[in-house]
């Protein structure tokens, strides 16, 4: 993995910070052309790996990526799925089983139809499962995808749960039908690590906020750091700068001397913040 | 190790189960809902016990807290189940769509000392209790009006006829959104004398409302607008937010940022200025044992157990103050069928204006 992986939040108006700055970068990005141009200026700075979620306006990413494989060669999508808020609305619409066969593909070919069916009537989550993933993959055909990531939401509420075994079929799937690795973002690191580890998925790429501060590190930035030190995993630090709370230089100076991190996931709306970003972590990461 | 069990498994009710599981001081001994098909998934990959019957998962499993997630017209009966085996209880809101069953209900806990808490995870979140220590301090002087907001996209077209459709079920506007407001305006002034000009209006919804406004009238000639909307798809998840005037600033505050404007005549609390304030979560938030999607979640599980293991009955989210905000969601009921306090076509009171006179007349 690429030391900078781009993050996409800027571009769907998540704001930890000010519901004020979440609708102006909405306003600021509703044409994807404007999307597409801050990632031309990541890609030409030489950030070429792009982690982003399922949303429905990434499609429009993906078919403009398609249409000029030569520009984009290099470019890497990180899919992250699912978009957890199109599944939370049609659960309240639709109740969870409802809300599952939505999003099974319905376009009635024969093996979803038959997995979807026998899964849903079974309870074999192993079935649902792995068509939820195929169907949050087809906007990606054709295009690299060499990780592909379980959302927090999801990750966390599986681990609360204590619904292990889903883990393990997500890592299989990517695996096997995607050639991918699997990657688990997450807002309770070490916690997860523990699970993992139990479960026999050997060195899994785990995505967690890494900061100065300890925003939104569950557990404590000390366990944080003791699994860094200690535990075999390939981390990428989100939220480094935790919503704009820590000065840039700060926060990167920080997160560089952090044992074990392989990657940081950052977004940023103009050139001159991925030149920054970049410029920066070069300085700290050596 | 409190030995709890979770009821109702549906949005919600999955994410209280998730949090609640991975407390270190909880052991979810069964978990309860009438569609058997989720309890058969968790049970088969989690090993959890399970059961549709309510009454019988009470006789057979040894509790000693219940969390009540089910939809709002089962509360009551719930509750009072629960209580009267003397378990502890956290219920979701809309606490009772019968204020006369809300009120056994508290009797009771009262009465057997048990802890009593309602979800509403907004007395949770760091801007919104930021809200509460100003108002404390007398930050922006005599508040004189409060504006309460909550917007979010969930009915977005008609829909298929759900619990969550129908106002006698506890579905709508009213219950799911306003509810959160106007229980942020009873925390921070208390239960209001009156209410007027409320509008329970339909966009989408059939058998229910998708926009309420109303005037919350308070002592001292202090007034509450509210302003809220489910139908508003330029949110892109629901936003409650509060502003507030006093004399001497103004407060503006949602769950990411508490923004307060002092005048030069206002005592400046420690740690502000005069003029513009701003406060984020990043240092408003206290961190939780275990996150799903938001601190306040985890954060108001968390007290309840705090709660019982100090055997705490007062709470900051009790069902007491919960039957404040189901009072005032009657009262707005009742005041919204009545319409027009004054119609178009109604003779108006003579209105004395005071003629001007000349100086030398």
């Amino acid at each position: 993995m690429d030391r900078l992986l781009f993050g996409d939040n800027q571009f769907f108006g998540v704001n930890h910070m000010s519901e004020g700055k979440a609708r102006a970068q909405s306003v600021r990005f509703q044409d994807i052309k404007a999307v597409i141009d801050v990632l031309d200026n990541a890609y030409d700075e030489g950030v070429k790996s792009f982690m982003c979620t399922t949303h429905d306006r990434i499609t429009l990413v993906c078919d403009h990526m398609r249409h000029d494989p030569v520009r984009y060669k290099d470019f890497l999508f990180f899919p992250c799925m699912p978009y957890a808020h199109k599944y939370a609305n049609a659960m309240t619409d639709h109740g969870m089983l409802g809300a599952i066969k939505r999003f099974l593909p319905d376009d009635g070919f024969f093996d979803a139809a038959i997995r979807g069916g026998m899964s849903l009537a079974k309870k074999d989550i192993a079935g649902i499962t792995t068509l939820l993933v195929d169907a949050e993959m087809k906007m990606f055909k054709g295009l690299n995808t060499p990780v592909i990531f379980l959302q927090n939401v999801v990750v966390d509420l599986l681990l609360g749960l204590g619904f292990k075994e889903a883990f393990c079929i997500f890592a299989n799937h990517v695996k096997s039908k995607y050639n991918a690795e699997p990657g688990f973002i997450t807002m309770n690191m070490p916690k997860l690590l523990d699970v993992l580890e139990e479960l026999g998925i050997e060195n899994p790429i785990v995505c967690s906020n890494i900061n100065k501060i300890g925003f939104r590190m569950c557990g404590g930035v000390e366990s944080y750091e003791r699994a860094l030190k200690e535990k075999k995993f390939r981390a990428i630090a989100m939220s480094i700068f935790a919503s704009g709370a820590i000065p840039p230089r700060e926060a990167i100076e920080w997160v560089c001397q952090q044992p074990n991190i392989e990657s940081i996931v950052f977004g940023a709306s103009s050139r001159g913040n991925i030149c920054s970003t970049k410029q920066l972590v070069d300085e700290y990461w050596l | 190790m409190i030995r709890l069990a979770v009821v109702g498994l549906g949005k919600m009710g999955l994410s209280h189960h998730a949090m609640i599981n991975a407390h270190p001081d909880v052991k979810v001994e069964a978990i309860c809902d009438s569609a058997g098909y989720i309890l058969d998934v968790l049970s088969k990959y989690t090993g959890i016990r399970t059961y549709t019957d309510y009454e019988l998962m009470l006789k057979e499993v040894m509790l000693d807290a219940v969390l009540i997630v089910t939809p709002s017209s089962f509360h009551a009966k719930m509750v009072t189940a629960a209580l009267e085996r003397g378990l502890h209880v956290f219920c979701e809101k809309p606490f009772c769509l019968d204020t006369k069953e809300g009120e056994i209900a508290t009797i009771l806990a009262q009465k057997k000392r048990l802890v009593n808490q309602v979800g509403y995870h907004n007395r949770f979140v760091g801007a919104f209790q930021e809200v509460k220590r100003l108002l404390e301090v007398c930050a922006i002087g005599e508040v004189t009006h409060v504006l309460a907001e909550a917007y979010g996209p969930v009915v977005l077209q008609p829909k298929s006829s759900t619990w969550r459709t129908q106002r006698q079920a506890g579905g709508g506007c009213l219950y799911d959104y306003a509810a959160h407001p106007i229980n942020l305006v009873n925390w921070y002034f208390g239960a209001p004398t009156g209410v007027g000009g409320t509008v329970l209006n339909s966009v989408f919804s059939e058998e229910t409302d998708d926009e309420v406004f109303s005037t919350l009238y308070f002592t001292g000639g202090k007034s509450a607008q509210l302003s809220v909307n489910w139908c508003d798809e330029s949110y892109r998840k629901m936003s409650t937010k509060i502003t507030i005037w006093g004399k001497s600033g103004r407060i503006y505050a949602d769950r990411q940022e508490c923004q307060v404007y002092l005048r030069n005549t206002a005592p400046i609390p420690s740690g502000y200025q005069q003029g513009w304030n701003t406060r984020y979560t990043t240092d408003l938030t206290e961190p939780v044992w275990f996150y799903i999607r938001g601190e306040e979640y985890s954060a108001q599980l968390d007290y309840f157990v705090k709660c019982i293991k100090e055997k705490k009955i007062e709470n900051v989210n009790s069902f007491a103050y919960a039957l404040e905000t189901d009072r005032v969601m009657s009262m707005m009921i009742a005041d919204a069928g009545k319409g027009a306090s004054i119609k178009s076509d109604d003779a108006l009171p003579e209105v004395k204006i005071r003629k001007k006179r000349f100086l030398f007349n």
